[in-house]
């Protein structure tokens, strides 16, 4: 159900639309905004805890300059969601670092 | 969905390599199903519920249910939240709706000046210009030039309301129903309803 937490990401902060409609450039953004998103309609956490982190991802910058504005907007979606993640103490970004491991080597290969 | 698809999942094999930010992506998701703190369902649904834009078809059905229900529209002005309520329109998180009416001698319009707030669940995404610092500083100081501006002449007898939103309180303006729609179901009503008539930036044309 739609709500308002996209509503309270403002400025640099806001999701990338188009004509009003959310933008995704490839699958993977589509799939950190649901993380995030999912996330906080269960009460893992709470969205303004999530907001802060994005925010201050957003503001950190950083990434390909080359990369489309929504490319660069989610790795900064899942920077903060990762930072968020391992503040709560529920994933470890060394862990997160050995999972995409696997993946990138194809060790790993679950279907989503 | 007939495109030959690059993406094959069913064999034991891995055709394409990840980049390395799906990886990362996967890696997040697939650390967090283990700890059981999401499915893949779940992300499923939210993806979907948000990328199919329910769009203003909300707000619309309510509009139209007032314009042929006059039981309908006493108690969408008088508790907004309630009467949307009826019509299975929730997801309004704690922050109350409002409906204002149009009438002859009345026209309302909607901003936020603070930010960006909008009822979501009711009209669906804000348009792009709703959050443009201009639209939020001019549609206080003048109204009437900024209204002009989408094409809504109002004639100087009629009283301009704005309405400021904000993150306890959200408006939806209740457009005057065209002429000529006596005989029209209230789905049929419901397709002339546009997204900037229930902001007040814009009137319904008669069917």
């Amino acid at each position: 159900m739609a709500d308002s937490k996209l509503d309270r990401l403002t400025g640099d902060a806001a999701v990338p639309r188009k004509n009003g409609e959310l933008v995704f450039d490839e699958p993977w953004q589509s799939r950190a905004f649901g993380l995030a998103v999912g996330l906080a309609e269960r009460g893992v956490f709470e969205w303004e805890e999530f907001r802060t982190r994005l925010i201050a991802a957003v503001r950190d910058g950083g990434g390909d300059p080359g990369a489309s504005p929504a490319t660069l907007y989610y790795r900064q979606w899942l920077a903060a969601l990762e930072a968020l993640l391992a503040d709560k103490g529920l994933v470890q970004a060394h862990d997160v670092a050995d999972r995409a491991a696997q993946f990138a080597a194809g060790e790993r290969d679950e279907v989503f | 969905m007939s495109k030959p698809h690059d993406h094959d999942h069913d064999g034991g094999h891995h055709p394409q390599p990840l980049s390395g930010i799906e990886a990362r992506v996967r890696a997040v998701e697939s650390l967090l199903l283990e700890k059981g703190l999401v499915s893949s369902d779940a992300i499923d649904r939210v993806v979907s519920a948000y990328e199919k834009d329910i769009g203003p078809l909300n707000g619309a059905r309510a509009v139209a249910r007032a314009w042929r229900d006059q039981q309908f529209k006493k108690r969408l002005l008088a508790d907004a939240t309630a009467a949307l309520h009826e019509l299975g329109i929730g997801g309004l998180q704690g922050e109350h709706m409002m409906a204002v009416e149009n009438t002859p001698k009345v026209h309302n319009v909607v901003v936020c000046t603070l930010c960006s707030c909008y009822p979501w669940p009711v009209l669906g995404l804000p348009p792009a210009w709703y959050k443009s610092p201009p639209y939020r500083s001019r549609m206080v100081k003048e109204p009437r030039a900024v209204l002009g501006e989408f094409g809504v002449k109002l004639d100087p007898s009629v009283e301009v309301r704005v309405w400021d939103s904000s993150a306890e309180i959200r408006y939806l303006v209740l457009p005057m129903r065209p002429k000529g729609t006596d005989n029209l179901s209230e789905d049929d009503l419901a397709k002339l309803v546009t997204r900037d008539s229930m902001i007040g930036v814009g009137t319904i044309a008669s069917g």
